[in-house]
């Protein structure tokens, strides 16, 4: 516990640890000290001078060293002669601090005066205006009139579209810089700059194509004008004119809370739409970001035009249909259950299954599920508190692709004093932060991993950390090598099982396959076998077209019954079915809906409804009931927080969750999302819910997976590894239109150039990779990092790969030319 | 009482045939409202036939009656509804929620609506009486073109015009 120092700001005593700055001081006493370039997640800068107070100290008497009293024996103040900024002044023993002195005031509506010179004062066509901290700050300390000449403000471009996502609109900036501090220090991607000075600095950016990071949005929701906005919302509401409902990202496992504003629209019929999502502070899970994933394509697919609906009366008979053929088919019904289901619908599905003796499978190419059970992260974890003494491992995951926000939890860990071993067979954005970076061969993971304790300053880092947290992905694996991974993994944190922030953590890549692996799914390890000749009931989950391999299965089960929420290869493969042999239920969206998801952390957190449920769509864990009451059991039917306590009574790990302990919040730090906009950014404040990480349950797992036998390619062959990219043809992420080229950008194979030049292409050019006797078409990208001889395939483009496997490429010849 | 009945009965005859007549024969005929006479809305343009409506929503905000609504979408040089970047996409004024208060004339920043002299409005059904843009946006002027106009790029780039504070 750090010294605490004493203190008074206008007249009000605190008591704050030393290093406190007096801006921070003064918040947790309530006490508003006005600010632009100051946020309370970066280092301080002083740039803007809003926060000018004046400071008093104890005059001290140089001879004696002691504090000079006045008459009335109390320390005698030095007030310096000019005003001090508050933000980059720590606390010390004895300051009297004043904000509110005629002094103070007029230096801070001096500075407001000084930063209105050149702004537009476009506030009604301003997409920040109704959330603008200068608007708000303007109102409350600044002028009435500006002495400035009106005719000798600045004109600058209001439209510059920094990225595609981001827009600048330069008559509005400030120069607070914390869209570049933000990139530079929290987001490590140091992308924006400042260009020019004086009155004509300029906000630009550096790489090609513009604003390249993933958490750009994040500078929208920190900058305290309207100079940059996101694509998605430009001009689309007004702030005052939305209704907040809290969520759940849904698009990777890290769970980030988000906001979704949602207003009726006149384009919408006069019904709600989700109009932008918002990061919800959760200061141990995202605190205040979330990445561009969830902001452009977190709820977009939810709206998408591709929605499965049916009418009420035609839901009725197609869900009799569906429950006729599984009574009918009894254990030889199999079900299928995608990551992007909620707890309670797998709870649901477990429970309908097992009374039908049916076999319920969980949809993923990622296994090693049963050791994040057991020696997961358990209550009381904080990725947050991670810091000297800890050890981080991450194994085959490319956190910046597949989870970004665990990305920069990570880079904040190790940048507070933990020891990061980054080990992958190719260069991930990781690797700048880690301590340690160990580079294998694609195949030898498990041995590298079962080699780390050998080495000699690794091993000991592992060893001796006061806690340890490994990740663990499928960078280059299929199921097996997942499962034999994760074994591998697991051994190294086995005696640490059930100690917070110690543990296990999958990076899957849907949003709950936590809580499946919770509710007991288990991946099958050959799944096109168990389809056949089967009643086939799949949850959102696409199977058909991930794999042409299990198309074909589905095409020779009995009956293929699909519930999404989307069209999907899996949908329209029912519906081409013969008359009675696919059967398609359309589901409600998350965003229609309450309920919960475990993380990659294994916190559950619950997510509220936002917009009504289309008509005649129901959730999943309804239409689950619905179909299982048909075939005479009984399930919770009616609302999720009834079957959550059902959960919670019969399932060890969820016992004492509940929905009222999941929408419980504690005071965090930051404050923000409060009327005080200018301090910590338009993110809003957690009121709904912080949620509840579950208990471990050590010993379930017994016996540890023999490694797979590492594939060898023949002469002529590549060796073909999946891999995952942020932005992906994955059924959720394609909707989101504004995405669409970022998407583009990583449909293509990876070669070292090496590789490339032996089969006589180049960077763009067009080759074709021949996999399991069929040949894809598939665009070259280069990447210096990977190891000759290997190709990379990006997981869900054209190219159907789930594991290692051996391929031949051969440079596309066109038509013309030949 | 013949000199009271008499009294009453000079009263009648002196309006009937010396004073001036004030019965107004509506609807055949109309007498000019007075100069602030608040009736329906309109939505103004500027000389060259662009709207001053940006749907900023600011109307919307000021409405004690909640009777407008307004969605906003981007202007392009290409397809432009009214200077600056933002115009009103969709523009809806229940004529029954609205109390003729003129706060939206107040709130507006551009001029854009203004209380009209039209205060003939009846409906036969409640849907007749939300109002939408077409309905309510006055007629290209004389030299004007109608929206959405292709512009010059760069020249349109202000959405709220320099204005003199309003002298009475």
């Amino acid at each position: 516990m750090a010294k605490l120092i004493n203190l008074k700001i206008n007249g009000k005593p605190v008591s704050v640890p030393e290093g406190t700055l007096i801006v921070n001081a003064a918040k947790m006493v309530n006490i508003d000290i006005p600010v632009f370039c100051y946020h309370p997640k970066m280092e301080p800068v002083g740039m803007c001078r809003q926060c000018l107070v004046e400071i008093g100290r104890p005059m001290i008497d140089r001879a004696s060293g002691q504090p000079v009293l006045d008459e009335n024996g109390q320390p005698k103040l030095q007030f310096g002669p000019k005003l001090e900024t508050s933000c980059t002044t720590p606390v010390s023993e004895g300051m009297f601090v004043i904000t509110d002195s005629e002094k103070a005031q007029g230096g801070q509506k001096e500075i407001l005066e000084l930063l209105l010179t050149s702004h537009p004062l476009d506030c009604p066509v301003c997409d920040k205006g109704g959330e603008c901290p200068l608007q708000n700050l303007t109102m409350a300390y600044g002028p009435k009139d500006s002495r400035f000449i009106f005719d000798e403000k600045q004109k600058a471009d209001k439209h510059v579209p920094l990225g595609d996502l981001i827009f600048l609109d330069r008559e509005r900036c400030i120069q607070c810089a914390r869209c570049i501090r933000f990139q530079d220090d929290i987001a490590g991607e140091p992308v924006l700059g400042f260009y020019q000075r004086g009155r004509r600095t300029d906000i630009v950016t550096y790489s090609e194509p513009g604003f390249d990071s993933v958490f750009s949005g994040n500078t929208t929701d920190i900058c305290p004008v309207g100079a940059l906005t996101t694509a998605d919302f430009r001009f689309g509401a007004r702030p005052w004119e939305l209704k907040q409902a809290a969520s759940v990202c849904s698009q990777c496992p890290v769970g980030c809370n988000v906001t979704f504003d949602v207003r009726r629209e006149a384009k919408a019929g006069g019904g709600y739409v989700v109009k932008r999502a918002m990061p919800r502070q959760n200061e141990q899970v995202n605190e205040i970001w979330m990445c561009d994933k969830g902001r452009f394509a977190g709820y977009q697919y939810t709206e998408a035009e591709s929605r499965l609906l049916l009418d009420a009366g035609a839901l009725e008979s197609t869900l009799s249909l569906a429950a006729a053929k599984l009574a009918e088919a009894k254990s030889d019904a199999v079900f299928l259950a995608g990551g992007r289901l909620s707890n309670e619908d797998f709870y649901n599905l477990k429970q309908f299954a097992d009374n039908l003796g049916a076999k319920a499978y969980l949809y993923t190419q990622h296994g090693g599920g049963e050791f994040t059970t057991a020696y997961g992260l358990s209550a009381g974890s904080n990725l947050g508190d991670l810091g000297t003494g800890d050890t981080v491992l991450v194994v085959a995951s490319d956190l910046y692709n597949e989870a970004p926000l665990w990305h920069l939890r990570l880079k904040a860990a190790a940048q507070r004093g933990a020891t990061l071993i980054v080990a992958n067979a190719r260069a991930t954005k990781l690797d700048e932060y880690s301590s340690f970076v160990i580079r294998y061969s694609y195949g030898d993971e498990i041995e590298t991993v079962k080699g780390l304790l050998g080495k000699e300053k690794i091993g000991e880092a592992i060893k001796n950390a006061n806690n340890l947290v490994i990740f663990y992905g499928a960078d280059g694996l299929g199921l097996a090598g997942t499962s034999a991974l994760a074994s591998a993994c697991a051994e190294l944190v086995t005696e640490r099982a059930g100690k917070p922030n110690n543990g296990l953590i999958g990076v899957w890549s849907t949003p709950n396959q936590q809580g499946a692996l919770e509710m007991g799914f288990a991946p099958s390890a050959n799944l096109a076998a168990e389809l056949k000749d089967k009643t086939v009931y799949i949850l959102a989950a696409d199977p058909a077209g991930d794999d042409p391999a299990l198309a074909e299965a589905l095409k020779s089960a009995k009956t293929v019954i699909v519930q999404d929420i989307l069209e999907t290869e899996t949908t329209k493969l029912a519906e081409a079915c013969p008359e009675g042999r696919g059967i398609v239920l359309p589901a409600a969206a998350y965003t229609e809906r309450e309920g919960t998801y475990t993380s990659g952390e294994r916190r559950v957190q619950r997510f509220y409804p936002a917009v009504p449920a289309r008509p005649g769509t129901k959730a999943d864990f309804a239409l689950v009931a619905e179909i299982a009451k048909k075939c005479g059991f009984e399930l919770e039917g009616r609302s999720p927080l009834l079957v959550m306590n059902q959960i919670a009574a019969s399932q060890a790990a969820f016992s004492g969750v509940s929905y009222a302990k999941l929408a419980e919040v504690t005071a965090q730090w930051p404050i923000i999302g409060r009327s005080d906009l200018f301090y910590g950014g338009t993110g809003y404040e957690n009121r709904q819910g912080l949620g509840v990480t579950l208990e471990t349950r050590p010993g379930t797992v017994d016996g540890l997976r023999s490694a797979v036998n590492a594939l060898r390619p023949k002469e002529d062959e590549l060796f073909a590894v999946p891999i995952t990219k942020l932005y992906d043809n994955g059924t959720t992420i394609v909707p989101a239109k504004l995405l669409a080229a970022h998407i583009d950008r990583f449909n293509g194979i990876v070669l070292n150039p090496a590789t490339a030049l032996k089969f006589g292409l180049e960077n763009g050019s067009q080759a074709t990779v021949s996999l399991n006797g069929v040949l894809y078409p598939a665009k070259v990208l280069l990447d210096e990092s990977i190891s000759t001889g290997v190709v990379l395939i990006p997981r869900s483009f054209a190219i159907p790969i789930k594991e290692p496997v051996a391929v031949k490429l051969a440079a596309l010849v066109k038509a013309q030319e030949a | 009482m013949i000199v009271e009945l008499a009294r009453g009965m000079w009263t009648t005859l002196r309006a009937l045939f010396f004073e001036k007549k004030v019965t107004v024969q509506y609807p055949e005929e109309k007498k000019p409202v007075t100069a602030r006479f608040r009736g329906r809305h309109v939505l103004n343009r500027y000389e060259n036939g662009l709207e001053k409506c940006i749907g900023c929503s600011l109307c919307a905000a000021a409405c004690p009656s909640d009777a407008i609504f307004v969605e906003s979408s981007e202007n392009t040089d290409e397809k432009r509804f009214s200077p600056g970047e933002r115009y009103a996409s969709t523009y809806e004024i229940n004529m029954l929620r609205c109390i003729y208060c003129g706060f939206c004339e107040d709130a507006c920043p551009t001029e854009a609506i203004t209380l009209g002299d039209n205060y003939e409005l009846s409906f036969t059904d409640r849907r007749d009486a939300i109002y939408t843009k077409e309905m309510l946006i006055v007629p290209v002027p004389q030299g004007g073109e109608p929206t959405p106009q292709v512009t010059e790029p760069g020249v349109y780039t202000r959405s709220v015009p320099e204005m003199k504070d309003p002298v009475d």
